[in-house]
């Protein structure tokens, strides 16, 4: 079997608020192979930045891992001290941020925050240090790096500042890359230019990456497979081709209905999902998505369903109740005669 | 689709719309230069239809919804608004053409004032205008609100207690209890969620048909614009680089700036994800100070002698394009 560079095992994360205990991410489980992209999808709230910040074990004050597990290359981390968590983390973890505006200290220069971290975890000297600095902002295609690194922030554009992350949460060549909507403060084109920068990136390095984004497009370009979100849980998780060509879950199938593609036909009516996604302090019983599903029976408004693995596909799981008895009735017949 | 031959006179008519924003340095505040946010547009939009106007931030499509609007009067140029230009409108007659001419805002949760009532928000544009007495103004509320998908209980609401895709449907109630003809639509999607985005896009195109309403429908991105827009203009620092209808933009583009957005659009099908495409290289240059001849040569893949020195027009055509060497 094959190393898993992270393995996350029923992850349960509550927040403290003045309303009480709230349960933000539940039941979420996923691996991660080295060198693989592994998508995460969903609406705002469904709680896929939780599930990376609580992998960087940067949950604040209120944030708490309940539940499960979390293993970083063997290593369980939720129970880690500070200070080892310290080592690891801008280290063999790296994190780049949505908002390339507000993610790099505006007082210091770009050189001296790189410099900060390379010095920290790879024990280089100074003038080592800025050499590779300059080295990582060439290699993210940033022109003029040598006069760059001594500017500030605010004289580079929001591309040119999301280059700059990039360089410097690879700089101590993580195995893990975690991307939290990496381009959705960008626009269309340094969208592109930043994700064409990203695979580059992964070709050489054979890093892991963990992208976390609420468009279907750049998880359709980057991921090799892909878990989708809706309040606070893993909805449907399957290889991005499997995902694409052959959604189950009916909140899959309709967000992926309700974007206006480019070859959509303009005199069709958009498709929508009704209502809106359930409050946190206000779960709905059973299953989450049953207000807004047109095909909630019975059954989903009160029982939760688990994660049921599609028959016949590796790895294709869908929590819904629709798909239960197809589970069984292939469970039965071995051949894959499934009327879907 | 509307019948552009039917109606051969346009709603709005803009022409060589200019928009400069002074840059002031020093202890004296000397002008020292202009960001040149819109340098000279013209269109036309005619009744009961929707132009898109897209482009990436900065190149001056926001600023052309507000200077239309009056909300930020143009440097130069006119807008002419059935039939009466705008500048030269002044008290009662500005007033009222202003109840013609709405603006939906991009962000839900900055544009609706936090500390008054949804019933006070909407019930103010009414009594602003003198449109309604004070005691039609409850049902007018109540049935504008039915319209735009919410119910008469949540007047006594504040802005808080909904989420982004409610507030923008509360936006759209504000701007259409007027009974506009046009409404700016400025990036009205673009800070909501996928699924609430569709909502939204649906509510203004059953709208359009239900009170022949016109759009400007202002976005930086291709998806929404595709479904809602019957002709695209694109916009690159200030300047329109392509106008035409729709299917021509996404079929057949003209403009090497268009094509290279078309292909920057992330395309939500994995078996795609290899394809042919061009990534364009660079950041858009700085509009207070924007490059000599083609704005776009910097960037562009085609880029020859001429495009350095001499400025592309906008072509006369249907499809029109303002590029010395356009893609057939």
């Amino acid at each position: 079997m094959e190393n898993n560079v992270l393995e996350v095992d029923k992850l349960q994360v509550a927040f403290r608020t003045d309303k009480g205990e709230v349960v933000s991410v539940d039941e979420v489980t996923f691996q991660l192979k080295q060198g693989e992209t592994i998508g995460i999808v969903g609406e705002s709230g469904c709680g896929k930045s939780v599930t990376s910040l609580s992998v960087m074990r940067l949950l604040g004050r209120t944030g708490q891992i309940k539940k499960g597990t979390i293993r970083f290359d063997g290593k369980e981390i939720t129970q880690l001290p500070e200070d080892q968590m310290r080592g690891i983390r801008g280290n063999e973890i790296s994190m780049i941020f949505q908002e390339p505006m507000t993610s790099l200290n505006p007082v210091f220069s770009i050189g001296n925050q790189m410099l900060e971290l390379i010095r920290l975890h790879m024990k280089m000297s100074k003038s080592e240090a800025r050499a590779y600095a300059i080295d990582m902002l060439k290699k993210v295609g940033i022109p003029r790096a040598e006069q760059i690194i001594d500017e500030y922030p605010h004289k580079l554009s929001g591309g040119m500042r999301q280059r700059v992350m990039i360089a410097m949460a690879l700089s101590c060549k993580p195995k893990l890359l975690i991307a939290d909507e990496p381009t959705t403060a960008l626009d269309v084109t340094i969208q592109a230019q930043i994700l064409e920068l990203m695979k580059k990136l992964r070709q050489e390095s054979q890093t892991s990456i963990m992208i976390i984004s609420h468009d279907l497009g750049v998880i359709a370009e980057m991921a090799d497979k892909v878990l989708v979100m809706y309040a606070g849980q893993v909805v449907e998780e399957a290889d991005v081709f499997t995902l694409f060509d052959d959604p189950k879950h009916p909140y899959t199938i309709g967000l992926m209905e309700s974007i206006p593609h480019l070859e959509h036909d303009s005199q069709q009516k958009l498709y929508s999902i009704p209502g809106t996604v359930p409050h946190l302090h206000a779960m709905p019983k059973g299953c989450r998505f049953h207000q807004r599903c047109q095909h909630a029976t019975e059954q989903c408004t009160t029982q939760k369903p688990p994660l049921l693995t599609i028959q016949g596909s590796s790895g294709h799981r869908v929590r819904c109740w629709l798909y239960q008895e197809e589970e069984q009735m292939a469970a039965g017949y071995s051949q894959n005669e499934v009327i879907a | 689709m509307p019948k552009l031959s039917e109606n051969p006179k346009p709603l709005l008519v803009v022409e060589k719309l200019k928009k400069y924003y002074p840059i002031n340095k020093g202890i004296i505040s000397r002008t020292v230069g202009h960001v040149k946010a819109v340098d000279g547009i013209d269109f036309q939009i005619y009744p009961g239809e929707t132009l898109a106007l897209v482009g990436e931030s900065g190149c001056g499509k926001s600023t052309t919804g507000r200077a239309i609007v009056q909300l930020d009067p143009p440097t130069e140029g006119r807008v002419i608004f059935a039939g009466q230009d705008m500048a030269a409108l002044q008290g009662a007659e500005l007033r009222k053409a202003r109840t013609d001419l709405q603006i939906i805002f991009q962000d839900p949760y900055s544009s609706l004032n936090p500390r008054k009532r949804i019933g006070d928000l909407l019930a103010e544009p009414l009594l602003a205008h003198k449109l309604a007495q004070k005691s039609e103004v409850s049902q007018k509320v109540d049935e504008i609100l039915e319209i735009v998908g919410l119910t008469k209980y949540h007047k006594s609401r504040y802005p808080h207690e909904f989420s982004g895709g409610q507030r923008q449907r509360i936006g759209i109630a504000r701007a259409l209890i007027l009974q506009p003809k046009l409404i700016v639509c400025d990036e009205p999607v673009s800070a909501l969620d996928v699924s609430i985005q569709a909502q939204v896009l649906n509510l203004l195109k059953d709208l359009q048909k239900e009170f022949q309403l016109t759009y400007l429908f202002i976005a930086h991105g291709l998806g929404a614009v595709k479904y809602i827009s019957d002709r695209i203009a694109i916009m690159y620092l200030g300047k329109i680089v392509e106008l035409a209808k729709t299917q021509e933009i996404f079929q057949s583009p003209r403009h090497p700036y268009t094509q290279a957005l078309l292909h920057a659009y992330p395309i939500p099908n994995p078996h795609l994800r290899n394809r042919e495409r061009i990534v364009m290289e660079g950041d858009v240059p700085n509009p207070a100070n924007p490059p000599m001849g083609c704005r776009f040569h910097t960037r562009c893949p085609l880029a020859k002698e001429i495009c350095r020195e001499q400025t592309p027009d906008l072509t006369k055509t249907t499809h029109a394009v303002a590029c010395h060497f356009p893609l057939v």
